[in-house]
């Protein structure tokens, strides 16, 4: 079975036409959908979370059968996540995608699930150690997009699980988990 | 005289066979001289004979044939029955109390005043009848057809076919080259044994400057010339030819069987789509879209099954124009030919694809057919493996590219297929995308196209 890096590809990543954006309404919306949940699995194996159309990313391309997708094809595929809700135009010229291959709800919860396991209730933590700090190494938290922590993080103090205070600089945010 | 009975009515004449799209079948060596849309046929000294009425009368060299576009039915009077033709006059005019009684009783009220070409016929066996042509057109289409009907009289166009007939049997062996002899038999099995005009006609001519070793080609083409009107660039064509087929027999003695084999294919073949009569305005008229329509959908049956049922607008235009010779059509002639077949009981179609390429098909074509043949094609080892191009597809099913890319989009557009663009082109493959289980990308099922395309697939398989 073919890889990329350590992800394990399918095996339709070989076949051409998967490349090519097709023009008949069926076959593309089959297409879309493959290529949504094959973006997703890969971001989430890789941790990635921005997708930049201008820029090379292994996933939209196949040195081995030569087939890469055209820049309208990348559009497509990644304007259909953004109207499914996995995925964020980060500007107005389509440019740049924030992939959400956990929803902000799920990235919540995942927080929540993990104060909980690892008793840091009524513990107060920076965004910067829930980011790269010793506990959340091995987590899906480790090197969280900084937007997308913050939005988590804002959800949970909408519900009244945080509280995010401001730190003596904007880069040092800290906040505070209550169960 | 009822129309019912007009319409049966006529067996006083023989009989001439239609083709199915409603044209007149002619026989060897006929050609088609002029023709009149609207004319009635009656008999004037016996009463017993019931008239011909509403006819389309088509006037070819041999023959004058009454044709009944609703039956598709067709009576004819040789021209060799014609003993006497009168110039066209009006009736009324002749007799004005005959006229003012036909008018109030109403019998052949209608006709009486236009013009009436008489004609004296002998009948077999050795009866003579007055009948007249009644001539319903407008301005002077009666004194058009006089003059054409006294033409194909005076050139007596039958008498030379009987002629020919009679030289081509009895010396066969007296010819001089090879070629002469070996396609002879062929000519014969074509019965285009007089044909004038087309590709055919100059061939045709050819093979008589062979066969007459004394005549010499001046003479040839003398006669031709009292055929045709259009003489001088047919006799440019016939000598270009000839000269071809002069510089080609000097070089036979040192050729192989090979060449020689496919030089008689390439006169085989010349002469078998050739055209003996070509529809043209001149002949036609008003009527020329029409009869041109009618004999192009007899024309394109045979190739059209050749070509598997469906050929591009762009090929039969060649192939028609190739098979009229010189009395060619432009594109436009041909354009409202086809779209005129709606409006008849023809076998063929004129189809536009969604990309807007043309195409002439067989009523019975189906799309089925030939997307099983793609469907069948695209499962191929090779094909699951690299896909097929229009040009593969073309090779495959015996038609042209641009008609072949036709039915690959076609077939892609109802999801047998898909695409591939890539620096090598545009290339097609077979639709594997709905055999993928989203839900388990990673494995196909163990039967099925997906799983036979992995197998045959190294990239995949590794």
């Amino acid at each position: 079975m073919q890889r990329m890096g350590d992800f394990r590809l399918p095996p339709f990543f070989n076949y051409p036409p998967y490349f090519t954006l097709q023009p008949v309404r069926e076959t593309r919306e089959k297409q879309v959908q493959l290529w949504k949940d094959l973006i997703l699995d890969y971001c989430k194996s890789q941790k990635i979370y921005i997708v930049s159309l201008e820029e090379d990313f292994p996933l939209f391309s196949n040195p081995k059968i030569e087939r890469s997708l055209s820049y309208e094809a990348k559009e497509v595929f990644l304007s259909a996540l953004v109207n499914e809700g996995r995925a964020e135009w980060m500007d107005k010229g389509h440019k740049k995608c924030l992939i959400l291959w956990m929803r902000i709800q799920d990235w919540a919860n995942y927080i929540l699930n993990f104060v909980k396991e690892n008793g840091l209730e009524d513990n107060v933590m920076t965004v910067e150690e829930i980011r790269s700090g010793i506990e959340t190494r091995g987590t899906e938290l480790e090197g969280i997009d900084r937007g997308v922590l913050m939005r988590a993080l804002k959800l949970l103090e909408q519900k009244g699980k945080a509280a995010i205070f401001k730190g003596t600089s904007a880069d040092d945010e800290g906040v505070k988990f209550s169960a | 005289m009822s129309a019912a009975a007009s319409a049966a009515a006529g067996d006083w004449l023989p009989a001439a066979e239609v083709t199915e799209s409603g044209r007149p079948v002619l026989t060897a060596g006929e050609v088609e001289r002029h023709l009149v849309a609207q004319a009635d046929l009656e008999p004037e000294e016996s009463p017993r004979l019931s008239p011909l009425r509403g006819r389309l009368l088509v006037l070819t060299s041999h023959r004058l044939i009454l044709l009944h576009d609703a039956t598709r039915s067709a009576r004819a009077i040789p021209l060799a029955a014609v003993v006497h033709a009168y110039p066209p006059h009006r009736r009324h005019g002749n007799n004005p109390l005959r006229s003012i009684f036909s008018s109030s009783s109403s019998s052949s009220s209608s006709s009486s005043h236009h013009p009436r070409v008489r004609l004296q016929i002998s009948l077999p066996p050795a009866r003579s009848e007055v009948v007249a042509v009644v001539v319903t057109g407008k301005g002077d289409a009666a004194d058009v057809f006089y003059g054409r009907l006294l033409e194909a009289v005076r050139a007596r166009a039958w008498e030379m076919v009987a002629v020919s007939a009679a030289a081509a049997t009895t010396a066969p062996g007296g010819g001089g080259s090879l070629g002469a002899q070996g396609a002879a038999p062929v000519v014969e099995d074509l019965a285009i044994r007089m044909p004038v005009v087309g590709v055919s006609g100059i061939l045709r001519m050819e093979q008589e400057a062979w066969e007459s070793a004394g005549q010499n080609l001046q003479d040839a083409f003398q006669d031709l010339n009292a055929l045709m009107s259009k003489a001088k660039e047919m006799m440019e064509l016939a000598e270009k030819m000839r000269q071809k087929l002069l510089t080609n027999s000097s070089a036979q003695s040192n050729s192989n069987d090979e060449e020689m084999g496919s030089k008689q294919d390439m006169q085989d073949w010349l002469l078998s789509v050739g055209i003996v009569s070509p529809v043209t305005k001149e002949t036609a008229g008003a009527l020329y879209h029409q009869q041109l329509s009618r004999q192009l959908a007899d024309y394109i049956r045979t190739p059209l099954e050749k070509a598997g049922g469906m050929m591009a607008l762009v090929d039969v235009y060649c192939l028609y124009n190739r098979a009229r010779g010189t009395e060619l059509i432009s594109p436009e002639d041909l354009l409202q030919a086809c779209s005129l077949w709606e409006k008849f009981d023809v076998p063929v179609m004129l189809r536009k694809f969604d990309s807007g390429v043309k195409v002439i098909q067989t009523k019975t074509h189906s799309d089925d057919e030939v997307f099983a043949r793609i469907s069948s094609l695209a499962q191929k080892e090779d094909a699951l493996h690299k896909g097929i191009s229009p040009s593969d597809a073309a090779f495959t099913l015996g038609i042209a590219p641009a008609l072949a890319k036709e039915h690959l989009l076609n077939a892609e557009s109802i999801g047998i297929l898909c695409r591939d663009v890539s620096p090598d082109g545009l290339r097609f493959y077979i639709n594997l995308f709905n055999e993928i289980d989203r839900q388990n990308i990673y494995l196909a099922k163990t039967h099925g196209i997906y799983h036979t395309w992995i197998s045959v697939t190294p990239a995949s398989s590794q």
